[in-house]
């Protein structure tokens, strides 16, 4: 003990009152920063993140024991689902990709041609399950389209409404998983915080919050609930503030630049090549937006402006999503000021079944709602192919019907699917954290790629 | 803006070097129909080319012969790629010259093509408790 104490007096600080149990702290220089004579200017910048360079370009000669084959999946957080990737690596670099799909696949197509055109939503609207609403519409409008008519004014501008709102929902997930692969995980919750908002009022107006089966062929099952306004003002005065806060914490973010800014870029004649649409196309500097191009449901009347940027990196796609959630909400804005009077379904007995209380009323009633419901409506024969611009790009419905009440042949292009041929060329030669951040962009959702 | 232009598979991939020529940068969707006891000849295949500058679509309708086998046209535009190896797993169209024809969609040792018409879609028979046995 004396000697104990003998041995503390050149100490010069106590952490702790007792001198039994104290540990000493003197003083060091360990650990400390301090600016190298040589750090310049520019290296300050990058230090401080105001500069981002581009520094994964890896030219050395590595041997071939570097070369390894990495599976990536099917079951990892950050593939978006059931995606596999064969990754070629070099040390750290990515060399080849391989993407294996088939993982969901639950043969939509050949379901799609035993069920009617009365049933044939129901299974259109589990493909893309985060844009339900953009699968059921495509499908409609090809039936639609193959019998020649056109649904009322209020069933379209429904049609706009719910999924314009789906754009919405449908991007913010595709920011928070985004955010959450590159470690943003405060983005995660805010995403799905906020998306809620939205499937809570689907929940409200079609009963379900996905996979809705409520746009239908002549119209939408149901018209809106009483106060919808009320919910949909909620929404628009919510999601922009919110909005306003990602970009608060993301947008100068300097970890958040160097992360995405120059990574996995994406030129308007690979976006051809590849076929890709959507967001991504309109990243990488074109503006195609079938919304203006070719348009549906009325879109046309409504005033928006299509963003476009030009750089073609994953931080341009990223950023172009927040910007569409803006002219979406405009669009709907509009749509909540004059929403037509009248019916939401077509007013014809061989499409839209009777409803429940003239069954009781009418025979011919009654015989509408038998044949609809065991037989289904024939539709004239021929070919159609209708697309519409979903929040990943360009969805597609082929319909080839012989004249019978079911489609001969249903094949829907799901833009996923299209877009992760794209997946090779975003990610090679680019190290592989930045794998994630490119699978991230291009949004892939795996049920509309596998279907 | 959608014209329908029907082919044989010798006059296909000279018509698609010619649609490229004239502008039409992607090659949005490629399918097949399966016409089977109906028309002749069994397979079509259905391509749809859209151009961006001139916000037109055409769709060609490619009259399969009967040993299957169509040109490639991946080499003209690389999104063909996955189509062409759909319709190769769903279809059994053989695709000259693809660069990896395989399954896709279905599993490697899979038998038979499933969006042909005389596939079956499946049915799991489902074992009844104490049912009557039917001969």
């Amino acid at each position: 003990m004396e000697e104990n104490k003998e041995s503390l007096k050149d100490v010069d600080f106590w952490a702790t009152n007792s001198e039994e149990g104290g540990w000493n702290i003197s003083s060091t220089d360990e650990g400390s920063q301090k600016m190298l004579d040589q750090e310049d200017d520019i290296n300050t910048k990058i230090q401080m993140g105001s500069e981002v360079v581009d520094d994964y370009f890896i030219e050395e000669d590595v041997s071939d024991d570097e070369r390894m084959i990495l599976n990536m999946g099917p079951q990892h957080p950050s593939t978006h689902g059931v995606l596999r990737l064969q990754v070629e690596l070099e040390g750290e670099v990515v060399r080849r990709v391989q993407p294996v799909i088939g993982y969901l696949h639950t043969g939509m197509e050949k379901t799609g041609e035993e069920l009617n055109y009365f049933q044939g939503p129901t299974n259109t609207t589990r493909m893309d399950y985060l844009s339900p609403f953009f699968n059921e519409l495509v499908f409609s409008l090809a039936t639609e389209k193959l019998l020649g008519i056109e649904v009322p004014e209020r069933a379209s501008t429904i049609r706009i409404l719910m999924t314009e709102l789906n754009r919405v929902s449908s991007h913010l997930v595709a920011l928070a998983t985004g955010g959450m692969d590159i470690g943003a995980l405060s983005m995660m919750i805010f995403g799905f915080r906020e998306r809620e908002l939205i499937l809570d009022f689907f929940e409200k107006t079609t009963g379900l919050r996905m996979n809705h089966n409520f746009i239908r062929p002549g119209g939408v099952a149901a018209d809106l609930p009483d106060n919808w306004q009320k919910d949909v003002e909620q929404i628009l005065k919510i999601i922009p503030e919110k909005l306003k806060d990602y970009d608060e914490m993301l947008l100068d973010n300097p970890i958040w630049q160097g992360r995405l800014k120059n990574v996995g870029i994406l030129t308007t004649e690979e976006c051809f090549a590849y076929g890709i649409t959507g967001p991504s196309l309109r990243a990488s500097g074109y503006a195609w937006d079938l919304r203006k191009m070719q348009p549906y449901s009325g879109i046309d009347k409504y005033e928006f402006d299509v963003p476009v940027l030009k750089e073609g990196d994953v931080f341009a796609r990223w950023r172009i999503k927040v910007l569409e959630i803006f002219e979406s909400l405009k669009i709907v804005e509009q749509v909540m000021g004059d929403m037509p009077k009248g019916p939401f379904k077509i007013q014809d007995k061989k499409i839209t079944p009777p409803p429940r209380k003239r069954l009781d009323e009418s025979m011919e009633a009654l015989i509408h709602h038998f044949k609809i419901y065991t037989e289904g409506f024939k539709v004239p024969p021929g070919q159609v192919y209708t697309t519409v611009e979903s929040p990943r790009g360009e969805l597609g419905c082929f319909i080839v019907s012989d004249g019978s009440p079911k489609p001969y042949r249903m094949h829907v292009r799901g833009p996923s699917f299209c877009n992760l041929q794209a997946l090779p060329v975003v990610m090679s030669d680019s190290p592989i954290a930045d794998a994630v951040a490119a699978i991230a962009s291009l949004d892939p959702v795996l049920g509309d790629v596998d279907r | 803006m959608f014209e329908n232009i029907e082919l044989s598979p010798n006059e296909y991939f000279d018509k698609v070097e010619e649609l490229k020529k004239d502008g039409f940068e992607m090659m949005v969707d490629l399918t097949a129909i399966d016409w089977f006891r109906k028309k002749e000849p069994r397979f079509e295949i259905v391509v749809n080319f859209l151009s961006v500058s001139k916000n037109k679509r055409v769709c060609l309708v490619v009259k399969v012969n009967d040993d299957l086998n169509v040109p490639s046209i991946t080499s003209l535009y690389p999104s063909a790629n996955f189509y062409e190896r759909e319709v190769f797993d769903m279809f059994g169209i053989n695709f000259e010259d693809h660069p990896d024809l395989t399954r896709i969609l279905m599993p490697d040792d899979w038998n038979g093509h499933p969006l042909r018409k005389d596939y079956g879609s499946g049915r799991i028979p489902v074992q009844f408790k104490n049912a009557p046995k039917v001969e």
